[in-house]
């Protein structure tokens, strides 16, 4: 849903670049290149190119985070956060949002045609992780001439996408706003991905990635969705949304979808299928659990910042639980970094940074008018 | 000079905190001391709170806050990195007073601790007299209601000050509306010290 205070119609842009022999490096020892950034703004740039913020998406989101696309009526996935007198405020800033590299939405991913060998690259594509990401993040600012960012944010995977700022490029940022975010998984994160990805490969439809041209592994990807959506939502928002409220009047006594919260999951998993690339899914899920910078990584030692952070957790993300944003503060605070943090009390777990848009708005807006 | 409506134990606190000082305040409720020093002394201040509303409170001044206890220690905070660690009217709320006490000595140059005196006249004769927990201007709760976990009085600090080796740099006993000048223990409503610890 938008009101008039949405940021209208926008469209996706492409930036290509690392054209060989000039190809990215990456983290893993690896090449590649070309490639190509989708990307979407909303807002003007000021004339010192002071005002952009950086907006980082999600394991399964995209570039386009705001206003609508020519036709669509669904909006961007954060919509009620950017826009006009919105949390980011396009009437002030100049708001990037763009797909990260791995991904399938228009940047160059698994499923992107491999120069090289004139078909996608399946599992050719190499392992790439979130400081692979930022590093062509980078090259994109580069591209759009902003020296210093105001701000760069992100929930979930963005939010390791903020923190990977600060950890790779502290001087071309002024503040960082990571939300429901880690600086590195858990075994219990790591084993949730696991999962979702063994059951990617599980299905025999992968084929070990060569898909491409027949049908994808559906059954598997959705499976590892549903197993996603469990992780992102808290018992008591799935209690609130579906209780034990049944499809039919009775009970099958067959194997079919009886409860509610069971046609939900299949519903989330047949959709995502639709809209995500297999491969992509495990190459993000890997890079999600290969980020790390623990033990003074984040920032190195006698690196004085002066990026100014607001660290943002849910009390019912149990997939990211607060101890873990804490954690990033209390690194922050033993190297004297200006720190604010708060975790708002909500239901709705993970999900909750797409969705407690009030509170998130409150914060980052006063927040935003103190570093600007 | 303050505004008159600021709270006398804000003013004392005020006045004690030198220009440009690194200030933490420890339970720092909607800001309003951290307020008064960022603008009034140039201080460098941050706080802590439990209390989620007061941290929007604290944002949209501005200030640097972080949501959460103050029970788990301040281990973050390097030695002495603060100029001064504010208590102020939360010590009598925190589960392990010794601890805390402790660890804002370690953190802070100089530990500022205000708290309700318990052994102020009226609350003894109500407990005296009436044999009634006492509810004073400075212990404002009921028994059934009351956030503090800890009822002390002025002698009770300075005895446990100097059982922990703490030096009291400096003490100011408040009235209603100024301060108490004799018999403190007996007359004052409030304490604010200043201890520090080598």
């Amino acid at each position: 849903m938008t009101t008039d205070k949405s940021a209208g119609i926008v469209k996706a842009e492409y930036f290509t670049f690392a054209e060989p022999p000039n190809e990215l490096l990456l983290e893993s020892g690896q090449k590649l290149g070309p490639i190509t950034l989708s990307y979407e703004t909303y807002g003007q740039l000021n004339n010192d190119k002071s005002n952009a913020i950086l907006v980082g998406h999600a394991l399964s989101g995209d570039a386009h985070a705001a206003g609508l696309h020519e036709g669509d009526k669904a909006p961007g996935w954060w919509d009620n956060m950017i826009g006009p007198g919105k949390a980011f405020d396009t009437t002030r800033y100049f708001v990037i949002c763009s797909n990260t590299i791995g991904g399938c939405k228009g940047s160059t991913g698994p499923s992107s045609i491999n120069p090289k060998a004139g078909k996608p690259y399946a599992l050719e594509f190499p392992i790439i992780t979130i400081s692979d990401m930022v590093n062509a993040q980078r090259r994109l600012i580069d591209h759009l001439g902003i020296e210093r960012l105001l701000c760069v944010v992100g929930g979930s995977m963005g939010g390791m996408q903020a923190l990977q700022w600060v950890a790779s490029y502290p001087e071309r940022i002024r503040a960082a706003i990571p939300i429901a975010t880690a600086l590195k998984h858990s075994p219990q994160q790591i084993a949730f991905d696991e999962v979702g990805r063994q059951a990617v490969m599980a299905d025999p439809d992968w084929s070990d990635g060569n898909y491409y041209g027949h049908t994808q592994p559906e059954k598997g990807l959705a499976v590892a969705r549903m197993i996603g959506h469990i992780t992102y939502m808290s018992d008591q928002s799935m209690e609130e949304k579906f209780s034990r409220r049944l499809k039919e009047k009775n009970y099958s006594f067959k194997f079919k979808t009886d409860f509610e919260v069971e046609g939900y999951l299949k519903y989330r998993g047949d959709n995502f299928v639709k809209r995500f690339d297999a491969n992509s899914y495990l190459y993000l899920t890997k890079a999600l659990d290969y980020f790390d910078p623990s033990d003074g990584k984040l920032i190195p030692h006698g690196k004085i910042i002066d990026t100014k952070f607001l660290v943002i957790a849910f009390k019912s993300d149990w997939l990211y639980p607060s101890y873990q944003a804490q954690e990033i503060v209390r690194q922050l605070k033993t190297k004297h970094i200006d720190a604010t943090y708060c975790e708002i009390k909500s239901t709705y777990g993970h999900d909750a940074f797409l969705l407690e848009t009030e509170e998130e708005t409150h914060l980052i807006k006063h927040f935003l008018k103190k570093v600007y | 000079m303050l505004p008159d409506a600021v709270r006398l134990d804000h003013k004392i606190i005020y006045d004690v905190v030198e220009p440009g000082s690194r200030v933490l305040d420890l339970g720092c409720g909607t800001g309003e001391l951290l307020s008064l020093l960022a603008k009034g002394k140039s201080a460098k201040v941050q706080g802590i709170e439990l209390s989620e509303q007061a941290i929007y409170k604290c944002v949209e001044r501005g200030l640097s806050v972080f949501h959460g206890d103050i029970d788990t220690g301040l281990t973050e905070y390097p030695d002495k990195s603060f100029d001064y660690v504010i208590l102020n009217q939360s010590m009598q709320e925190v589960k392990k007073v010794d601890f805390v006490i402790e660890e804002a000595l370690r953190a802070g140059k100089n530990v500022i601790v205000g708290f309700p005196n318990f052994a102020y006249w009226r609350a003894r004769l109500r407990l005296f007299l009436k044999g009634k927990t006492p509810v004073t201007y400075s212990l404002p709760y009921r028994w059934y209601n009351t956030p503090n976990l800890h009822f002390l009085s002025i002698s009770d600090f300075k005895e446990f000050c100097s059982e922990k080796n703490i030096t009291i740099r400096a003490v100011y006993y408040l009235g209603r509306k100024g301060l108490v000048k004799i018999h403190p223990n007996l007359f004052a409503l409030n304490a604010v010290f200043i201890i520090t610890k080598q």
